[in-house]
């Protein structure tokens, strides 16, 4: 039987330039799935996009066939005329998105949105295509169909949006999905509960599907095919089994050996006792109060952390992993200052081992100014945290210059000393941030964090935006930094993985709690409370053999008013958090 | 309901501004030091005029120019009795010019309605415009049509209103017969309404509303380009497209949907730059709106004229922002759910 879709010498350049896609070739069978893995630039997603010619306006397809089998009769999409190709997007081939938040409109109502698909295709009246739409809400998942039909989706959180653009794609019960990255923006619990739901549909349908990503997890637990894509062109392709335990392929062996995997522990690790603890945080606690809509109504208030104890030892690293909105920045900025503690909490921070301690939310000007030389910050997004109009150099002597350290020359040699500390060559300094990859970006942050040799590094996700590969080598650079300048870092994280390798200490965060906290071998070997089981639960892995275990996800993904007895929450009373083993904590009932 | 509840709260809110306005306007007004009246006394006394002086003195007591400037507000704006009991803006009084030597509101009388009339054409020939070139030249964009567009546009921006104005006439005049100069047929002037005289004031109407119009057209038609290119960019119309819209449906539904926001915000804007930017227009062309009075009033220091003048202007725009805020919140989800629980 021929295959569904079949794409044969596929390249696509930009104007003149060489191709950035160059004769890839691949099939999908009906009912298969077919994962696109590479890294960012690597062609995967403007291969895809090809299919459904939804380029940009400067791409061209120069060579290369796309053969689809509509029914009995095989079109080839490159050269289809518009209007049939309009007629076969969102009805026989339809497409998902890689931001949730972004892809769908924000001034339209889901339901609108989604039936859409529906009237386009002209097969339904509006109440017929209604109907269709509710019984798809149901089908991903919506507890309450109609309530969404009529929602927005700013109303919907970041999993619920990808439920919509998923029932978006799958009402008009397409041949093939094609899905960009679809969980990348997602948590991983929510992840895993996404990647759960679009494997199930696919089973009850039968419809194919492209995954495009470059988590090897996710394609270890979807894919059937496997593609593996570098600078524009195929790798390695087969099978995923052999293709993922035994790669042919030295790029494939090396992304494999970049995914993040969360360590078999052997045993658990007692934590040693802390002592000369640079930062503490005690019993702090945040509440917002949300202005409410009507003026006459008392405002909300939320909980963004509660009763928040922690404790960093010099040199060591603390992480804190929790899903967003589980307050984990929040605990991060009130550290650094940044926010004030409500009443009754306390930060302290001792700045060299024998002084005595200051209070971070008590200082006066010199204090604080002093205390920001110490307490810098690596942030998340490296694409917008350097300024695109400055050079480096500029960039890198700026907390100089505010704390007005040395003079012009030997600011210089500071910034170029530290550029080659984090792997960057000194002539890189004239240079604007546009001019470097993400990865090389996140190493200019790291520079200009240690630009004032300061002695605490909060990490703000420092490699969630960045691909698999990257990350590996920005991790080896953290450690690194941090053994060889006595660093310690406050390191914010919803990556488990990530956070295994370079953690000392680990505290799971969930609704502004501290739920479970342990060294990460004793949380890894014997995890207590069900968030952390579904956290590690929901970690993909690229072992095809150890599927994600839906199950423990849901349980403990799920409410917290729903959680087995001894861990259950009842409102805002939580139980306490219990020391169960020297240096394991788990918040239940004994 | 909800909407309903907004529009009166941002009624109130508008009154509340209108009030702090007219104190605004009082105090500026009162800036200069002396008043018409005794700018005029002062006069007269060094002519020797005194049957002039006896009038001024008996015009001073009549409009309570001789209280102080606190009692002088309140009388202006008819919170406190004057003279003659409670008459004030409030009570519909507009007061006196000196200038003139008439009831401001016989001299503001029907040029106020041409101001508005003059304005809400000119507006609208803003949006009638501005639109679909706006849409046209995002939707295609760096084409000629994109260059074309911007280029007509950036002439109009760039071309000052008077100029325009009288090339406009002459030409007019010479290829269309338009009429030169007025808001209608110097026949019609104090006539009652009626359809002809009508006619009139819309073929009177073409010119000045073409000439105050442009600038604003071509200004709201690059910014509506410009939002409107940067919501093409966004994903969302990526997704429209995927579903297998056609680019001109789309277009309308999604892009042009977000893209308008600013489009209506701008109602508020542009009434009074108009107002005030059509001052010159109006000398120039001849046109009987209340900008050249004020000019008058202004430069002679005839305070109830200027005054409620100004306060016409203000209300004008209180009232333009007050519609695109209620346009707004119709219009954007975002902006009406703010705090309703999801």
């Amino acid at each position: 039987m021929a295959p569904l879709l079949s794409v044969k010498d596929l390249s696509i350049g930009f104007g003149k330039d060489d191709s950035v896609v160059r004769d890839v070739s691949f099939d999908v069978a009906a009912g298969e799935t077919l994962a696109l893995v590479g890294e960012s630039g690597s062609g995967k997603t403007i291969s895809c996009r090809a299919v459904l010619r939804i380029l940009p306006k400067a791409a061209q397809i120069r060579t290369g066939s796309i053969q689809f089998q509509d029914g009995a009769s095989c079109k080839e999409l490159v050269h289809l005329p518009e209007g049939e190709m309009r007629d076969l997007r969102g009805n026989q081939i339809a497409m998902i998105f890689q931001e949730p938040m972004r892809s769908l409109s924000p001034l339209h109502r889901i339901g609108n949105q989604v039936s859409e698909v529906l009237w386009l295709h002209g097969r339904k009246s509006e109440a017929e295509a209604k109907k269709e739409v509710l019984a798809c809400f149901e089908r991903v998942g919506f507890p309450d169909p109609e309530r969404t039909y009529s929602s927005y989706p700013f109303e919907l959180s970041g999993g619920m949006r990808q439920r919509a653009m998923i029932a978006m794609a799958m009402v008009a019960k397409p041949k093939l999905l094609i899905a960009d990255e679809p969980t990348t923006a997602l948590d991983v619990t929510t992840q895993a509960q996404v990647l759960g739901l679009m494997k199930e549909l696919q089973r009850d349908t039968g419809m194919a599907m492209i995954l495009v990503t470059h988590d090897l997890g996710v394609v270890a637990n979807m894919a059937e095919q496997v593609v593996v894509m570098h600078k524009g062109r195929v790798m390695e392709a087969g099978a995923a089994e052999p293709l993922l335990s035994a790669p042919a392929h030295p790029y494939t062996q090396a992304l494999i050996q970049a995914a993040p995997k969360i360590p078999a522990a052997a045993a658990p690790k007692a934590l040693p006792a802390k002592k000369d603890l640079i930062l503490e945080l005690k019993s702090v606690s945040k509440t917002y109060s949300m202005r409410a809509g009507k003026g006459w109504k008392a405002p909300s208030l939320i909980y963004a952390c509660r009763g928040i104890d922690l404790e960093l030892p010099r040199g060591k690293t603390l992480a804190i992993v929790g899903e967003s909105g589980s307050g984990k920045t929040t605990a991060a900025r009130i550290a650094l200052g940044a926010e004030p503690p409500d009443e009754g909490g306390e930060v302290l921070f001792r700045p060299q081992p024998d002084m005595p301690p200051i209070e971070v939310h008590r200082m006066d000007r010199a204090a604080r100014t002093a205390f920001q030389r110490e307490a810098q910050m690596v942030f998340q997004d490296p694409y917008s945290s350097l300024s695109p109009r400055m050079r480096i150099l500029d960039t890198m002597v700026e907390p100089l210059e505010i704390h007005r350290i040395g003079n012009r020359s030997e600011q210089r040699i500071k910034a170029a000393e530290m550029l080659q500390m984090v792997g960057l060559g000194r002539d890189m300094l004239q240079r604007y941030p546009h001019a470097f990859s993400g990865g090389q970006r996140q190493r200019l942050s790291i520079a200009r964090a240690l630009m004032l040799d300061p002695s605490l590094i909060v990490c703000d996700e420092p490699t969630s935006a960045l691909d698999v590969s990257v990350q590996e080598q920005i991790l080896n650079l953290l450690e690194e930094i941090r053994d060889q300048r006595q660093l310690s870092y406050l390191f914010i994280s919803h990556d488990l993985a990530v956070v295994a390798r370079i953690a000392d200490e680990v505290a799971v965060m969930r609704r502004g709690l501290v739920v479970e906290q342990a060294s990460p071998e004793t949380l890894f070997h014997n995890p207590q409370h069900p968030y952390t089981k579904a956290l590690i639960a929901a970690q993909p892995e690229p072992d095809i053999h150890r599927p994600i275990n839906l199950e423990l996800v849901a349980q403990g993904a799920g409410r917290p008013e729903n959680w087995p007895e001894q861990f259950r929450f009842s409102g805002y009373e939580a139980p306490p958090l219990t020391p169960l083993a020297p240096g394991h904590k788990v918040r239940c009932h004994v | 309901m909800e909407i309903l509840r907004y529009a009166l709260y941002r009624f109130g809110t508008m009154l509340l501004t209108l009030w702090v306005v007219s104190i605004l306007v009082f105090v500026i007004i009162n800036l200069p030091p002396g008043d018409y009246l005794s700018n005029q006394i002062a006069e007269l006394r060094a002519s020797g005029q005194s049957a002039g002086v006896a009038k001024a003195e008996f015009l001073r007591s009549e409009y309570a120019l001789d209280k102080p400037l606190w009692q002088q507000y309140f009388i202006w704006v008819g919170f406190m009795p004057g003279p003659h009991g409670f008459s004030g803006l409030v009570q519909g009084n507009f007061g006196w010019s000196f200038e003139f030597d008439r009831p401001v509101a016989e001299i503001v009388g029907d040029s106020l309605w041409l101001t508005v009339l003059v304005n809400l054409a000119a507006v609208l020939f803003v949006y009638v415009v501005a639109l679909p070139l706006g849409v046209l030249a995002a939707a295609r964009a760096r084409s000629w049509v994109d260059y074309t567009s911007a280029f007509v546009g950036y002439l109009g921006l760039a071309t000052p209103n008077f100029l325009l104005a009288l090339i406009l006439f002459y030409y007019g005049h010479r290829w269309f017969n338009l009429p030169i100069g007025g808001l209608m047929d110097p026949a019609f002037e104090g006539e009652p309404m009626g359809w002809e005289k009508v006619k009139s004031i819309l073929i009177h109407l073409i010119v000045p509303t073409f000439v105050i119009g442009t600038s604003g057209a071509s200004a709201m038609m690059q910014r509506l380009r410009a939002n409107m290119l940067d919501e093409l960019g966004k994903p969302y119309v990526e997704t429209a497209v995927a579903k297998g819209m056609s680019p001109s449906r789309m277009l309308a539904k999604y892009p042009l949907r977000v893209a308008f926001n600013p489009f209506v915000a701008d109602i508020g804007n542009l009434l009074p730059a108009m107002i005030s930017g059509s001052v010159l227009v109006s000398v120039v062309l001849g046109l009987q709106t209340i900008g050249p009075t004020l000019l008058t009033a202004l430069k002679t220091q005839d305070m109830f004229l200027s005054g409620f003048v100004l306060m016409f202007v203000a209300l004008l725009t209180l009232i333009g922002t007050m519609i695109s805020d209620v346009l707004l919140v119709l219009l954007d989800p975002r902006i009406r759910y703010e705090g309703r629980d999801a």
